[in-house]
């Protein structure tokens, strides 16, 4: 770079003031002949002097100084070579800047912020191809796009279409613009939730909406259990439940408890607890149905306050119901010692195991935890399996046969249990390690 | 004969217009919505032309044409990708892994059936 481009912009910035050398020189309290010295790059300034100049042509020193340039005269020989000018105008970048200030500033603001809007698309591109509910929604959207446009098309195009094929794609087309609006509505939903700009509890992805849903209705139905309203009803009226993805989910978890309190009804669980205890065996038993089943029930009893967490075979959670002292991560993956993962390995087994959760309470929880088949049983098909756990939370008063808990944390993240076998990655806690 | 074709797509209206469409130019239609058992349907029906989306419950479009390529039996085979997924890698994966034609949702119907045309012409 070459030296002494201060003088350049001074020169530059009084020319378009349209202050004479000498008269600048005045104001500044210097000679007419140091200024000039300065302004041809032949006297290094800073300090008051500077400040002084800076004041009298109306601009902040900052703008005349070489860190200033040196910054500018980068990033404009970055743009330069970035559009592969030749190396001869690539370094006159200085002379540029010192000639043109105000262009150079334009120019290089614009190339920072073409830098900028690159890399929002890089992260909007990986977040498409690494968010599943981002892809999901997006995918929706296109294929419900994909099918109304070639829909139209055919109805437009095609004269001779039969009246039974045209009355087929009218319905259609009614089916998926309905879709259309909703899947657009959903994806408006999460990226203004993603973005952030709501604070406090936002929902993002189908499971939170489902979470939040659940949470809204104290995870309490009473009306589909009495048969007064259809889990599809209930789920068309919530205004909570906006991508399809939610509703798909919530509506699976309604009708299996629609189809659980058929075969279950809270007050003869109730009366049989009375008369047998808390115990899922006897109690699927009395009522014949899996074990899985009374749990779900168990769960949902508002008298027993008891948690109730739900996996596939992949360790993938599809329903929690926290209780007190007990939550499952909305993000991160849970606890690998929860018992209710024990079963995935042993279909049929029912675990029965006291639990503490570590840093959180001084509280004890009785586990249940059973997985059962949840497919068509065929020869040589390993089924589907669900895995159920409750949690019924143990009052401090409350004696257990169960002699010593199982510590387990809510997340590693969180968990500050230094020693753990199942350990995934460091805890954050500072308190922890 | 009619020259067979087996759509994978597990969006029925889309499966429906599709099924319209080339019927229309002659083409029997067999139509699969899960991607899980896709390769064992190209197997037994041993159709002319393969369409199929990327985004599929039981296994994706890309692992079906991955699969089919490694056998020798069709490599040949004709397939056409319908996808949502239009991104740059997306495309260049199932190029690399072999698709015929790759073409983004929402399509033209006059594309597609371009693409038909073009790729099963003897």
């Amino acid at each position: 770079m070459r030296e002494g481009l201060t003088g350049t912009r001074i020169r530059e910035r009084r020319a378009m003031t349209g202050l004479k050398q000498a008269e600048l020189a005045s104001r500044i309290g210097i000679s007419a002949s140091y200024l000039n010295l300065i302004e041809h790059n032949r006297r290094r300034i800073g300090g008051k002097l500077l400040l002084n100049i800076a004041s009298a042509l109306g601009v902040d020193a900052s703008a005349l100084t070489e860190g200033a340039e040196a910054a500018l005269i980068a990033k404009l020989r970055e743009a330069a070579s970035a559009a592969k000018l030749p190396k001869v105008d690539v370094n006159t970048a200085d002379e540029f800047a010192g000639r043109f200030p105000g262009w150079a500033e334009v120019l290089a603001a614009g190339y920072r912020r073409i830098g900028a809007l690159e890399r929002t698309v890089e992260t909007l591109s990986d977040r498409l191809a690494h968010d599943p509910s981002l892809a999901a929604s997006v995918h929706e959207l296109l294929s419900t796009a994909a099918a109304i446009r070639s829909t139209a098309s055919i109805l437009a195009d095609d004269k001779k279409i039969t009246t039974e094929w045209r009355d087929r794609f009218h319905v259609n087309l009614d089916q998926d613009s309905r879709r259309l609006a909703q899947s657009s509505k959903a994806l408006v939903n999460y990226l203004e939730n993603q973005s952030g700009d709501q604070g406090g509890y936002t929902i993002g992805s189908p499971q939170e909406e489902v979470d939040a849903f659940f949470s809204e209705h104290y995870y309490t139905f009473e009306e589909i259990e009495g048969g007064t309203i259809t889990a599809e009803e209930l789920v068309d009226q919530s205004e909570g439940l906006v991508s399809g993805s939610a509703r798909h989910i919530a509506r699976g978890i309604l009708q299996q408890l629609a189809l659980d309190a058929e075969a279950v009804s809270s007050h003869k669980l109730q009366d049989q607890i009375q008369s047998v205890g808390m115990d899922p065996i006897r109690l699927a038993k009395h009522f014949a149905v899996s074990v899985s089943t009374i749990l779900r029930r168990l769960g949902s009893l508002k008298s027993l306050n008891a948690g109730l967490v739900v996996c596939d075979r992949t360790g993938s959670l599809l329903f929690r119901k926290p209780t007190k002292g007990f939550t499952i991560p909305r993000f991160d993956a849970p606890c690998a010692l929860l018992p209710l993962f024990d079963g995935l390995s042993s279909v049929g087994q029912i675990s029965r195991n006291k639990i503490a959760v570590a840093g959180r309470s001084e509280m004890e929880f009785e586990v249940f935890a059973v997985a059962e088949p949840v497919s068509v049983l065929l020869y040589n098909n390993a089924p589907l399996v669900q895995a159920t756990m409750l949690v019924v939370p143990l009052k401090s008063n409350e004696l257990s046969d169960l002699s010593k808990p199982i510590e387990i944390g809510a997340t590693c993240r969180v968990c500050p249990r230094e020693y753990c076998p199942a350990r995934r990655e460091p805890s954050i806690l500072s308190s922890g390690f | 004969m009619k020259k067979r074709v087996l759509l994978v797509e597990d969006e029925p209206n889309i499966i429906e217009a599709i099924t319209f469409l080339l019927s229309r130019e002659g083409w029997h239609v067999d139509t699969q919505t899960d991607g899980a058992t896709a390769v064992k349907r190209v197997r037994e029906l041993q159709p002319d032309l393969l369409m199929l989306d990327h985004m599929l419950p039981g296994k994706s479009g890309l692992d079906i044409l991955i699969e089919l390529r490694s056998d020798d039996q069709f490599l040949a085979l004709p397939i056409l990708m319908l996808t949502a997924r239009g991104q740059m890698r997306d495309r260049a994966e199932a190029e690399a892994a072999g698709v015929s034609r790759f073409m983004t949702k929402p399509f033209s119907n006059t594309e597609v059936l371009a693409a038909v045309r073009d790729l099963t012409r003897n």
